[in-house]
């Protein structure tokens, strides 16, 4: 064995959980929403919720992030102070502060995620005003760090960013959702309107930033090879509920619901 | 005997609900252990469930039931019903799988992919790198294409690939899915070189090995999956 070798430090396995999901509900009708959803995630954990249109993907997303309040259930998360906050207990305000902070959100629409209006720059730059950051030359300097770090050219960093094409503008989103340092991240769809090439070069980046700086991240997809890249585990949604949860590879390799199979295996090998 | 990987009474069942509800027993009643510096050849017709035993013990195939007792971190851990994140810690840290085929990953270079074992466990990308160039350069993989991606690759070029990244880290229990398949002599050669350094650096294989010469070469002791007799380990 290398001389090299070392354990991981202690923290980056995670012993407490980040995110806890206790009978989340919503429904709109019968079967329509999502319904008992509960769940843990640990720091640098990556979950993937599949299951095709209407299932209740997206529903339970919003209702994740604080955007829209459950019929019942709960939604805790662990501060970078080590406190349990409940999000629908929390003050309309605080939860806005954890969504400009400890947490992002990658639109499946840049444009939906941006300010289309200011430049790339001040679109990186914004969290970190919010958090207090007023000095100009730090603010150029992360944008200019940031630019480079999703590969865009940092000399684009005064340009709006409707001058830039889709799969650059997704990036722009991603890097002014990880400036502040994020623990956990959403993501809806984020390869979703993306051309084929340029989906490898984002996913790419991506499985690099979550290792990188240990994100845990919710990722909503209808896409099983994106779900397979970037997430440790699965659950499977249908009709409003969880049918099947567990272990990314084995959910794709040996899934044991109906529905899981269904999925699975019929989805084209090109 | 330090045993590391303990396997009890292992049963596993695919259930096939899109073609009626057809139900496969292709394990049952498995029992045996391997210990430190052993390796353990599974030995039986095609169909006999060889791969899919790899694919259990991996995590991969949700057993039907039994118990799969491994040495994780000082300590002995149930994979069967274990957390997904704990079989992610114990896949970075003690269960090592290689198999023919290269999940190939587009925009990622050959030398990326050997490293990334040795970079989920902390390693420096200094040590990471000059290992994995150790390991392409033995494997005579040429260097011109470390730097590309394996996506356009021979066959056989991404198989070695994948066997300089499965050989990259030390693995207290390495699962080996014919590695020496379709590789010529002299690679082969090197495989075997590189099994009986893991062996001598005390893991636990559990392999695969079509080729006689080479089961023979490095076989401690057979398990026997032939289907009339699943359950005895000689």
């Amino acid at each position: 064995m290398s001389a090299a070798e070392q354990l991981l430090p202690a923290a980056s396995v995670g012993t407490e959980p980040l995110f806890a999901v206790r009978d989340l509900t919503r429904l709109y009708g019968p079967d329509k929403g999502c319904q008992g959803v509960s769940f843990e995630l640990y720091p640098g954990e990556v979950l993937g919720i599949v299951g095709e249109s209407g299932s209740g993907k997206s529903t339970l997303l919003s209702l994740l992030c604080g955007r829209c309040p459950p019929d019942r259930g709960s939604v805790q998360y662990r501060d970078a102070a080590g406190d349990w906050l409940d999000l629908y207990a929390a003050s309309e305000a605080e939860r806005r502060t954890l969504l400009r902070t400890e947490w992002g959100f990658v639109e499946q629409n840049p444009r939906d995620g941006l300010r289309m209006g200011v430049s790339a720059g001040a679109n990186i730059g914004e969290r970190l005003m919010a958090q207090g950051v007023r000095h100009y030359g730090q603010l150029r300097a992360a944008g200019l760090d940031w630019l480079q770090q999703v590969e865009i050219d940092p000399a684009r960093i005064d340009d709006l960013p409707r001058t830039f094409s889709g799969g650059m503008q997704q990036r722009l989103q991603i890097a002014r959702n990880l400036v502040s340092s994020p623990k956990l991240v959403f993501m809806d769809e984020p390869t979703g309107g993306l051309d084929v090439s340029v989906q490898a070069r984002l996913l790419d980046l991506l499985r690099g930033l979550v290792r990188e700086l240990d994100l845990a991240v919710v990722i909503v997809t209808h896409d099983l090879a994106v779900a397979r890249l970037l997430a440790d585990r699965l659950m499977v949604m249908r009709r409003s509920r969880v049918v099947e949860s567990g272990l990314t590879d084995q959910i794709l390799d040996d899934p044991q619901h109906p529905y899981t199979q269904l999925l699975v295996s019929s989805v084209l090998q090109p | 005997m330090n045993t590391l990987i303990e396997v009890r009474d292992l049963a596993k069942t695919f259930t096939l609900h899109q073609q009626h509800g057809v139900s496969l027993q292709v394990l049952r009643g498995l029992n045996f252990t391997v210990a430190a510096g052993e390796c353990l050849v599974l030995h039986g017709q095609s169909g006999a469930g060889k791969s899919t035993l790899l694919r259990t013990l991996y995590g991969n195939y949700l057993p039907a039931g039994g118990s799969i007792r491994i040495r994780h971190a000082g300590d002995w851990l149930e994979l069967v019903g274990a957390e997904p994140r704990q079989v992610l810690a114990v896949r970075r840290q003690t269960l090592g799988y290689v198999s023919q085929f290269l999940r190939v990953i587009p925009r990622v270079p050959a030398l990326e992919v050997v490293m990334e074992p040795a970079l989920a466990r902390g390693w420096t990308r200094v040590d990471a790198e000059a290992r994995a160039r150790a390991l392409l350069t033995r494997l005579n993989i040429p260097e011109r294409l470390w730097q590309l991606a394996p996506g356009t690759f021979s066959g056989g070029e991404q198989q070695r690939v994948n066997l300089a990244r499965g050989f990259m880290v030390g693995w207290p229990v390495m699962l080996l899915d014919e590695p020496t398949a379709s590789l010529d002599e002299a690679n082969a050669g090197v495989v075997l070189e590189l099994i009986d350094e893991a062996k001598a650096a005390g893991s636990a294989l559990i392999g695969i090995f079509h080729d006689r010469a080479i089961r023979e070469a490095v076989a401690d002791r057979y398990l026997d999956m032939t289907q009339e007799d699943l359950a005895h380990a000689s």
